[in-house]
């Protein structure tokens, strides 16, 4: 069970080293820098053998409707490429933050919405701005 | 649970990409699956294994989403991502081709080989049309029993109904936009000229004409999140709705008490929860057997069958079989085969196709 547990956090550290290398589109740092994502926004569940549930909750820091959305997209998208795991994933606004956090928590989990703006050549140059590592 | 769900067989459909949507024909011979991959796939059964008859490839710019066989087989609609929708009409009746090198020649798509092994028949579609209007992606397309009738839906909030001529004209009757958000799924019911659809402000909504115009006659709430998934049951006296709050809801209509309008009062009259670990993104009701599959977010592909001794007002549902990891990723489709019982098709995010026998104790 220690192993398990100690496999568990490997891959939770994993998961943060990942997070923190997104960039905030309108700043030049990282978003962990910014501290719109610190540990405790990353909860990870055991959903199965080898699969795991992630939630992620973050603050942004300007309370701005489409930002907000395109972090959320950034996060998911970056995820989905980098994590070795298999895993389901739901990304939620940090409560008491943003104004209109329910309407953008449900577009950034529905994954229909998410398929169809990525195929938007405009969004899908942005997002692929933000989740590319510093010295790819 | 006596009851069993097997597989058949599983493949990929498309290659790295996500399949969207698998619909049987109306004889059961024939698959159309469509994906990620802006392509849409027709499949055919060759002896065990499922072959690829054709690939149709350059309809649309961005990926399709659905696709939905004319009630006499030789159509194909395809609802797309780039706003459009494509009606496709198949040229010929499968043909022999004598020589299995150039089958190979034919389907092959520069880098990309499709698994066309022993087939000898392959069939051909054409665009006929390409259906605009919508304001962003079409969500759905589904054509009404008579054959005559078309519905499609989008982000755009709208459901659009269209009539179809002899002469393969079509043309929009209606727009309706009774719903909120971004409608899903729009669903015909199986004898009568009613439609349904649902959506992303949570409702469902029925529709009927009414002198030569559609228009909603019942919004149906309760579930408390995006619905993506409608069916009716072989009757069509009730409908089933699926949704990302992870519950499934039974509807009926119930007879208004001799009051006035035309309104029509529809009841949800079963709720199954706690059956689902992730959002349900597709249900399907068998029109030989009643019994209703689901696809759901959590790689699962589940059946349920109804109590018969149970109070039609008040019906009852069982889960009769489970497939935990029905595929490796979400299942966003499942479809009945409309001629052979307990034949059920499902596909996925892993952009697989899996074929699967149901068999119940009765």
């Amino acid at each position: 069970k220690k192993e398990l547990v100690l496999g568990v956090t490997r891959e939770i550290y994993l998961l943060e080293h990942v997070i923190r290398t997104i960039r905030d589109p309108e700043k030049p740092n990282t978003l962990e820098e910014l501290d719109v994502v610190s540990e405790e926004c990353v909860e990870v569940q055991e959903l199965g053998e080898d699969e795991y549930l992630i939630i992620i909750k973050f603050s942004p820091t300007v309370p701005h409707c489409s930002l907000a959305t395109l972090i959320g997209l950034c996060l998911q998208v970056k995820l989905q490429r980098c994590l070795p795991f298999k895993h389901k994933l739901d990304i939620f606004i940090s409560e008491g933050t943003h104004s209109t956090e329910e309407d953008i928590n449900k577009q950034i989990n529905d994954k229909e919405r998410v398929a169809a703006a990525m195929e938007n050549p405009n969004l899908r140059d942005i997002v692929e701005q933000c989740v590319t590592e510093p010295d790819d | 649970m006596k009851d069993t769900l097997a597989l058949l067989q599983k493949f990929n459909a498309h290659p790295d990409s996500r399949c969207w949507y698998v619909a049987w024909n109306p004889k059961g011979t024939l698959l159309a699956s469509c994906g990620g991959d802006r392509a849409i796939r027709i499949w055919g059964r060759e002896g065990d294994s499922w072959e690829c008859k054709t690939v149709l490839q350059d309809g649309h710019q961005r990926a399709v989403r659905k696709v939905a066989w004319s009630p006499c087989g030789n159509y194909l609609a395809s609802a797309s991502f780039d706003a459009t929708t494509c009606i496709w009409k198949k040229k010929n009746d499968d043909f022999e081709v004598s020589c299995p090198q150039t089958i190979d020649q034919m389907l092959c798509d520069d880098s990309k080989i499709w698994p066309v092994r022993a087939s000898h028949c392959l069939c051909f579609f054409q665009c006929l049309t390409v259906l605009e209007g919508h304001e962003n992606e079409v969500k759905c397309v589904a054509w009404a029993p008579t054959g005559n009738l078309l519905a499609t839906c989008s982000r755009d909030k709208s459901v659009w109904i269209w009539e179809v001529d002899e002469e393969d004209e079509y043309e929009c009757v209606s727009v309706v936009n009774s719903h909120t958000q971004d409608v899903k799924h729009v669903v015909w019911h199986p004898t009568q000229e009613l439609l349904a659809s649902c959506s992303y402000d949570n409702n469902v909504c029925v529709y009927k004409e009414e002198d030569d115009d559609w228009e909603c006659r019942a919004t149906l709430e309760g579930h408390t999140s995006t619905v993506w998934g409608l069916t009716f049951d072989p009757s069509g006296q009730r409908l089933a709705s699926c949704s990302d709050d992870r519950t499934v809801k039974i509807w009926k209509e119930c007879q208004p008490g001799g009051g006035q309008g035309t309104d029509t009062a529809w009841k949800c009259v079963c709720t199954l929860s706690g059956f689902h670990g992730r959002t349900v993104y597709d249900i399907a009701w068998c029109p030989l057997t009643g019994a209703l599959a689901t696809a759901c977010g959590d790689d699962g592909v589940r059946v349920f069958k109804e109590d018969e001794t149970a109070d039609p007002d008040q019906p009852v549902f069982s889960l009769s079989a489970h497939v935990p990891k029905a595929h490796s990723q979400d299942v966003n489709c499942i479809a009945w085969n409309p001629k052979e019982a307990g034949l059920l098709v499902s596909c996925s995010d892993n952009g697989e196709i899996a074929v699967w026998n149901y068999q119940s104790e009765v």
